[in-house]
């Protein structure tokens, strides 16, 4: 008899306690952040999906040496190139050359899983994260990014 | 224990089918139910929904490529798996790691249990009808993956470790932002033990609950918080020391009674526990080099056959590697550790009611995409 | 036409609209108290949210009631009809004031408990007609829970009708008049367990209005949806109107047999601005505890009501009636 109102009392005494936290949270300030209307800022190592690096041309750093298409976990790169003949004066003679220029460089995002493995494979610093978090579409072929595209719309 | 015994007359049993899609499953698990009324004859767990062949994956791609594919596993601790990942691959590879990257993995990983217990309280409750709690467990989680956004760049799917050390340094910030989370995190779990566990309800749903014995345990191969909660004190940490972790001073928790309760409190406790191990960790934390000063350039470990356990948050994660010596693993085998609990299941559950059986199954700790590799 | 219809049809309409808004703005008060104690500010566009459940009307009207194959087609449309229906029926005797009431009922404590068990039909015939399991085992699961809840409610209000000698609303709340010490849930002579009584009933309104920690017969994590798991458009949307139309009459009830109806608590202006305030700070305590407990188990539910509720209940009764007769 004594544990049947011992049990009743602790367990009306708990729910008490239980009650008397959620009113201490309903007078507290709220955490969330109201987000079409207000947006956080992105921390600095934020991985979005990459981003081609210019030069001081406003060029493509890219050499096109294909090492972030091989190291690609998910193959979501794909880099066109074309190989360019011109001559240069060396020593007093003129010698024809070869020099392989990037002419497209596609990025997949629906198959990219944003492991960086392309940017640390980079030798020559030429792809950086974009800090872009704002992606929706309804149709896949929006996330088929031309990224030589993008960094002339970004430099124009 | 759980509710009384019944007899059962042949014919009277319906088939009920508990998810794919349900909300107690917390993600595509389904469970075929031999059911008699509210009360449970049988059940059969049915998998594969979202396998994606991540072993497979491990075998054909080289092995930097493999570890984005490893914070995929289990999207809430993420970290522990990436480091059992690496600490294989740099015991088959030969690579020495730096002082402070191991304790950077350490601090790291410390913190994703807690995420992730965290997380796990909140959805447990909520598996009970108590909502609120999880908006609660939610904001404090939310600190953590704020700290580990600034340091590895994502929230959940890190990909931070790397061979012989890491993505990046953490700055100052971190250091100072986790020494301020600590006590934070310690009140918040004072209010939990207050709004939660002492109350009536949830005990009353919890005590003497979907008991799993000790032997049970062992037979299916279970880990973690789960056989600890069951009176087996093995903590891959203790037993068999990885990493820095024999540097630190902590606890085990294990608690003998076998039921959902235990395994609740196991995981409560196991919070204060890596909070011990964080605070210890920043203040040990060296200074120098995050990766190795000679690493080689392709990784090819030689022929053989390496196995590396680690404690994650929802139990003894193994990885074994068999090496033929080129740039991918010849046989690539992950031990997840929700796979083995899951199964207890099925036999756990017999004559329980269902919202005792679901119960249960939110105090196992089930990540979905962890079984479904 | 004759003069008492045309007062029916009025205080009807009346009752409907005032079941409807409240059900439609309570829904939104539930949303913002829950958002206020989880930190978060809940639905808050346009003004506080204000436009938000003529929005979500819209939304449930719009939508087509979809009708399961092998359902039975009668039961399934009748339910939600049901489960709206007789809580409207219930505010005619409610009285917000001494002059504004419907229609005082001498009986009026009765109709209420009659219409209110009507509400486990609606849910029983929910599941059943739905045609899928989890409707069923919830539905099961109500109909134990309301008659478990049904038997302590009516022996506490069996004790306040045994001290007042009516069972008419208006001459209960009257015969609180005068100041708090007046109210029923202060102890008397006659009645010392009053605020037990109280307890009791407030419980048993929560379980019998199917609210959180007993909402047991929609269990979203165990049974889905519970009984109205197949229903969609307006059908849900009845279902959602009835249960926060049997809140407000609950919480009226409460406030009429033991919180002294519209009655001021220092005697003080007495009327229907009293009542509101008393009907609201009492569903405010509802959408609390809803956002505070975890749900119990079913067995755990009928424990509790039968191994102390009506023990309980039926002590105070006898206690009561045996000290109603020395004094």
């Amino acid at each position: 008899m004594g544990a049947y109102f011992s049990e009743i009392f602790l367990g009306l005494y708990s729910l008490a306690v239980g009650l008397s936290i959620t009113f201490k949270e309903f007078f507290k300030p709220v955490v969330t952040v109201p987000y079409p209307f207000k947006t956080l800022k992105m921390c600095d190592r934020y991985r979005g999906h990459i981003e081609l690096i210019e030069n001081e041309n406003g060029e493509p750093k890219c050499v096109a040496c294909m090492m972030c298409q091989r190291g690609c976990p998910s193959g979501c790169i794909s880099i066109t190139t074309k190989t360019e003949t011109y001559e240069v004066e060396v020593k007093g003679e003129m010698k024809t050359k070869k020099k392989k220029i990037l002419t497209g460089y596609d990025l997949n995002f629906t198959t990219c899983s944003l492991c960086g493995q392309c940017i640390e494979n980079c030798k020559f610093g030429a792809i950086e994260f974009s800090k872009e978090y704002n992606l929706a579409s309804t149709r896949k072929e929006d996330f088929h990014f031309n990224l030589l595209n993008r960094l002339k719309e970004r430099n124009s | 224990m759980s509710g009384p015994v019944i007899d059962i007359q042949p014919g009277e049993t319906f088939t009920l089918n508990v998810g794919p899609q349900h909300p107690a499953t917390h993600g595509v698990l389904r469970v075929k139910m031999e059911m008699d009324g509210e009360y449970i004859i049988k059940a059969e767990t049915v998998l594969g929904y979202i396998h994606r062949m991540h072993e497979l994956m491990g075998e054909n791609r080289a092995y930097p490529q493999v570890l984005p594919n490893l914070s995929r596993l289990d999207y809430l601790g993420a970290m522990g798996y990436t480091h059992g990942h690496v600490l294989a691959i740099e015991r088959a590879a030969g690579i020495e790691v730096p002082e402070r990257a191991e304790y950077i993995r350490a601090i790291m990983v410390e913190l994703n249990r807690v995420a992730s217990h965290l997380f796990w309280f909140g959805a447990f409750v909520m598996d009970l009808g108590g909502f609120t709690p999880l908006m609660y467990a939610i904001q404090d989680r939310e600190h953590i993956l704020d700290m580990l956004e600034a340091v590895t760049g994502s929230r959940l799917t890190y990909c931070y470790f790397r061979f012989g050390g890491l993505y990046n340094d953490v700055d100052d910030d971190f250091v100072d932002a986790a020494r301020a989370f600590i006590p934070r995190m310690r009140k918040s779990l004072k209010k939990y033990a207050a709004l939660v566990t002492g109350n009536i309800i949830f005990r009353k749903r919890l005590e003497d609950i979907g008991p799993l014995s000790a032997e049970m345990c062992r037979k299916y191969g279970a880990t973690g918080p789960v056989a600890r909660g069951s009176g087996i004190d093995f903590d891959v940490r203790k037993n068999e020391p990885y990493s820095v972790y024999p540097e630190f001073d902590f606890d085990v928790p294990v608690y003998h009674q076998c039921d959902s309760m235990a395994r609740y409190k196991v995981r409560m406790d196991e919070m204060e526990q890596s909070l011990r191990i964080i605070e210890q960790g920043l203040d040990k934390l060296p200074d120098g080099p995050i990766m190795p000063k000679k690493k080689p350039k392709l990784i090819k470990p030689p022929k053989g056959d390496y196995y590396q356990a680690v404690e994650t948050a929802r139990g003894s994660f193994g990885i074994r590697l068999v090496s033929d010596g080129t740039k991918n693993a010849y046989r690539f085998k992950l031990r997840s550790p929700t796979y083995s609990n899951m199964h207890l299941f099925d036999e756990a559950c017999e004559g329980m009611m269902i919202m005792d059986a679901l119960a249960m199954m939110g105090s196992l700790d089930l990540v979905i995409p962890e079984i479904d590799r | 036409m004759d003069l008492t219809i045309l007062n029916a049809v009025v205080a009807v309409v009346i009752a409907i609209a005032f079941a409807a808004a409240n059900a439609a703005y309570l829904v939104l008060a539930e949303r913002r108290g829950a958002g206020r104690i989880q930190r978060r500010p809940g639905p808050n566009v346009n003004l506080f949210g204000i436009l938000q459940p003529p929005l979500d009307g819209i939304k449930l009207m719009t939508k087509q009631l979809v009708i399961p194959g092998g359902a039975d087609k009668a039961l399934f449309l009748v339910a939600p009809i049901l489960a709206m229906a007789p809580a409207i029926t219930s505010f005619v005797t409610i009285p917000f004031s001494d002059t504004i009431v419907a229609h005082s009922m001498n009986i009026g404590v009765l109709m209420i408990f009659a219409f209110a068990s009507l509400g486990s039909f609606a849910i029983l015939l929910a599941g059943w007609g739905s045609r899928n399991k989890y409707s069923v085992m919830a539905s099961v699961r109500a109909v134990s829970q309301h008659i478990a809840y049904e038997i302590p409610m009516l022996i506490t209000v069996t004790t306040i009708v045994m001290m007042t000698g009516t069972m008419n609303l208006k001459e209960l709340a009257l015969s609180q008049s005068g100041g708090i010490l007046h109210w029923h849930i202060i102890p008397s002579l006659s009645s010392p367990l009053m605020p037990v009584s109280f307890l009791i009933f407030f419980i048993c309104s929560l379980a019998e209005t199917n609210r959180a920690p007993f909402d047991l017969a929609e269990a979203e994590s165990e049974l889905v949806a519970g009984f109205h798991t197949e229903y969609g458009s307006m059908g849900f949307g009845l279902f959602f109107m009835g249960e926060y139309a049997h809140i407000v009459i609950g919480a009226s009830l409460i406030t009429i047999l033991f919180l002294g109806g519209w009655g001021c608590p220092l005697g003080l202006y007495p009327g229907v601005w009293w009542f509101l305030l008393k009907v609201y700070l009492l569903i405010f305590s509802f959408i609390w505890i809803r956002w505070t407990f975890p749900r119990t188990t079913v067995y755990g539910l009928l424990n509790l009501s039968w191994k102390i509720l009506i023990p309980i209940s039926l002590f105070n009764l006898l206690l009561t009636a045996g000290l109603l007769k020395v004094f």
